[in-house]
């Protein structure tokens, strides 16, 4: 008997209408744990650099974490994976809701796919039962909509549904699934799925997640839900509210924007407005959030409450999460009543709320410098949010300019020329990020933001705190309590941090200790990704429920294995190695690594270079950023450096 | 096999305020937990006794616990609509009954009941209230006096309804053929 995994993937090939059910290797759990692990040991053996994003070999994956669906809190994931059409490297997003522990109970941990339906298709997985259905009743529909009309028409209203809406099927490349309260938006996994023809994918089971020592299991449970009240009463002082709690961060349940509207910028990722967060704002912004949100709500398995049921008077009823309330507020230079109704329709549609906000503040912004004329917009309207609303239903039905703006800015840039490029400022490996411009380069930042194999920092950074505390008292009362370390010099060096002289950014931490933190950090998040945890309660947050040190029990305790601390190190490496491998034999290189030219004004080249230096010698890799032979035999992935040694990328 | 008895006992009270929940179904995880075999050895919401309603887009959520099997369909259903949302009488009704697959085991289709999470020693609370941190779910332990009739117990619950079924006889053949295999 398996233990926490359910032993199976379903392989669905679209093109010949084909449907396995597939025994895994056990041995694949033990060094790649599973979730995006597993997946990325699938798109590494099966999608080789010459298999482009539309291409019907192209796979897209939809994955449970090894712990979903047992009693473990708030790991409820659904991890995502193919090749982004935006930067043809690996795109993996993850979402929480109920779908990864619905597959499980439905006995598989993954559904992989390949081909291409010429028809839309929908495939509805009811335990031993996976039917391949029509869905051309459903072409055009919004995801939320799809959802509904999908559970009627099965008779089921427990099923699951995760489905792409109109910007999935046009390709958008910055399209989204949507599954009720939750969605995988970065990467235009979407935009795959549509190619495919694949409108949802509608799952129920009803069998059982056995646990290898459940006693055990148990108790580790209630631990940690026991922290999580002991961290609701007791929030970290000295930082903002957003970040003195756990989630993902409760973006519903916080109404205080005070540091995301002063320090995130406005438009087209271009103005900080640092007094705009006035009583009077405060007053009006709560008011506008306690009208339109009818009930606070959390995934499958949560107490943490991140997501919201929202209605607006006039349209319908849709539910939202995290940063999305204020992306287009702010690219609009808006308020938060116009953010709440149009992500309503953004979410039918099915987009990423960071790229999409961005893509149309950088379109203005093009309009306003006269590279995009009134000729590209006929009749757009002359009011922002207006306009807002003209440019999202451009994009999802790419018609006119919105076909090229539905690229995403890097590719619109690129096509618009006459100076376009100037304007998509704000991206890394052609991906859009976080709306940040900062002063001082920060150098955990500066490594987080050049090496994430992900490109979206909230899935890099997390558990060393942003900035340094501002007091020697507040740093003690800081550390006092921190068990999560994994290494009591962790402690040391926030102790020492300081916000000026000698011990501050960029010069400390030190491009050593750098390489440490960004080490700490990306190992809870490639963990988190292959358990199928939510990062808002683990890799994410200060001071977590979930941690190295009680992880190896987790896992376990639930699977039956032998694991302890320095074997899941050893296992999250090998995951966040085969990934950076995929992608350096997609064409990844050195290059590719630097953030937003403009992302801090203070820069220093060289200390820039020894960082990276540092960073690369500290993970096992060349200075190309390519892992070497010694490393990946230590971590027994030779196959991966004969096939980079075939292909002449390592030497 | 039903008898009336007259006794002060404690009534266990599970209190269900759909105003608070926030539809994260941990009710239902740790129930299918609990009554695991062994304990705790294996989830599945399908086998949870506790059932939560939920219709995103109406903000029902309705957390339901398993009563009794009935052997028949009711003749009629009534429809209610409160606050301008529209039920069913069977989107109250705890029972296990042939119109729908709630509360039967989804492996044996044996009916379940909420058994208070009967264990020992007692727990302090059923594990859905103590899985509930939203506080939807609260207990209560009232002391009252009543005319109770004493219900089977659950084993007895199941072969009855295995007797309805298939009839006594293929029952006894089956329980007989199984006590000697197992011999």
């Amino acid at each position: 008997m398996r233990y926490a995994e359910t032993g199976y993937n379903l392989e669905i090939d679209l093109t010949r209408k084909n449907i396995e059910k597939v025994a895994t290797d056990p041995r694949d759990t033990e060094l790649y744990l599973g979730g995006l692990g597993t997946s990325a040991k699938v798109l590494w053996d099966r999608v080789t650099p010459e298999i482009k994003p539309f291409s019907e070999e192209n796979l897209l994956i939809f994955s449970a974490g090894l712990l979903c669906g047992t009693p473990a809190v708030g790991c409820n994931r659904t991890i995502v994976s193919t090749i982004s059409p935006q930067t043809e490297l690996m795109a993996y997003s993850m979402m929480g809701g109920f779908f990864a522990p619905e597959l499980k109970y439905a006995g598989y941990d993954k559904v992989i796919i390949r081909g291409k339906s010429k028809k839309l298709v929908y495939l509805w997985i009811h335990n031993d039962k996976v039917e391949i259905r029509d869905a051309s009743h459903l072409k055009g529909k919004g995801t939320v909509e799809t959802a509904e009309l999908i559970k009627k028409e099965i008779n089921d209203p427990k099923a699951h549904v995760a489905a792409i809406g109109l910007a999935g099927e046009n390709k958008v490349y910055y399209a989204s699934v949507e599954q009720g309260r939750s969605s995988a938006s970065r990467g235009g996994i979407g935009a795959v799925m549509g190619d495919k023809g694949l409108k949802a994918i509608v799952v129920r089971g009803k069998k059982d997640i056995n646990i290898a020592r459940p006693g055990e299991y148990i108790e580790l449970c209630d631990e940690v839900l026991n922290y999580i009240k002991f961290r609701e009463e007791n929030p970290i002082q000295g930082v903002p509210p957003i970040l003195a709690g756990l989630g993902s961060p409760q973006e519903m349940k916080i109404h205080d924007e005070k540091w995301h509207t002063e320090n995130f910028t406005w438009g087209n990722a271009r103005e900080r407005r640092k007094d705009f967060w006035t009583e009077e704002v405060a007053a009006k912004w709560s008011e506008s959030m306690d009208k339109v949100q009818t009930r606070l709500l959390s995934c499958y398995n949560c107490p943490m409450q991140c997501g919201a049921s929202i209605n607006v008077p006039g349209i319908s009823t849709y539910m939202m999460k995290c940063y999305s309330k204020l992306t287009y507020t702010m690219a609009a230079f808006s308020d938060l009543d116009f953010g709440f109704k149009i992500v309503q329709r953004a979410t039918e549609y099915g987009v990423d709320g960071f790229t999409t906000p961005q893509v149309m503040a950088f379109a203005l912004e093009l309009y306003e410098a006269g590279i995009l004329t009134d000729k590209d917009m006929p009749g757009m309207p002359s009011d922002s949010e207006g306009r807002f609303y003209w440019l999202l239903d451009k994009i999802v039905n790419r018609e006119g300019i919105g076909d090229i703006l539905a690229n995403g800015t890097y590719w619109a840039a690129k096509k618009i020329g006459n100076g376009a490029q100037a304007y998509a400022h704000n991206n890394i490996k052609k991906h859009e990020q976080l709306p940040l411009k900062l002063g001082m380069l920060h150098p955990l930042y500066f490594v987080m933001y050049c090496t994430g194999e992900k490109m979206n920092i909230t899935q890099i950074e997390g558990n060393f705190p942003q900035s340094p505390f501002a007091t020697q008292e507040d740093k003690e009362a800081f550390v006092k309590d921190w068990f999560q370390v994994p290494d009591d010099k962790f402690k040391q060096y926030l102790l020492d941090w300081e916000m000026r002289g000698e011990k501050s950014i960029p010069n400390y931490p030190t491009p050593q200790m750098t390489s440490e933190i960004v080490d700490w950090q990306e190992r809870m998040h490639y963990i988190d990704d292959s358990l199928g945890m939510c990062a808002g309660l683990s890799s994410f947050p200060l001071k977590p429920p979930y941690h190295m040190h009680n992880y190896p029990k987790f896992i376990s305790a639930a699977t039956g294995m032998d694991m302890d601390e320095d074997k899941l190190t050893q296992a999250a490496r090998r995951n966040r190695t085969l990934i950076r491998a995929f992608n350096i034999r997609r064409g990844m290189s050195r290059k590719d690594e630097k953030p937003p030219e403009d992302h801090w004004r203070k820069r220093f080249p060289e200390l820039e270079k020894e960082l990276l230096d540092t960073y690369y010698a500290f993970r096992g890799w060349n200075e190309d950023g390519v892992p070497t032979k010694e490393y990946l035999h230590e971590l027994d992935m030779d196959y991966v450096s004969q096939d980079l040694e075939q292909r002449g990328l390592l030497k | 096999m039903v008898e009336d008895v007259i006794e002060k006992k404690t009534v266990k009270v599970i209190k269900v305020d759909v105003d608070k929940c926030i539809g994260c179904r941990a009710c239902e995880l740790v129930c299918s937990a609990f009554h695991a075999e062994p304990k705790y050895s294996s989830t599945n919401p399908a086998k949870a006794r506790i059932r939560l309603i939920m219709d995103e887009f109406n903000d029902i959520y309705i957390p339901l616990y398993a009563g009794e099997y009935t052997d028949a369909e009711c003749n009629g259903r009534n429809v209610y609509t409160i606050d301008g949302k529209t039920y069913d009488e069977c989107t109250f009704c705890r029972a296990s009954c042939p119109s729908r697959d709630f509360f039967k085991d989804p492996d044996s289709g044996l009916p379940l009941k909420c058994d208070m999470c009967l264990d020992d020693p007692p727990l302090e609370e059923p594990l859905c209230v103590q899985a509930c941190r939203c506080d939807a779910l609260t207990y209560e332990e009232v002391e009252q006096e009543e005319e109770k009739e004493e219900s089977p117990d659950e084993m007895e619950t199941g072969l009855q309804s295995l007797v309805k079924k298939h009839g006594t006889k293929k029952v006894m053949e089956s329980l007989a053929r199984i006590s000697k295999e197992a011999d």
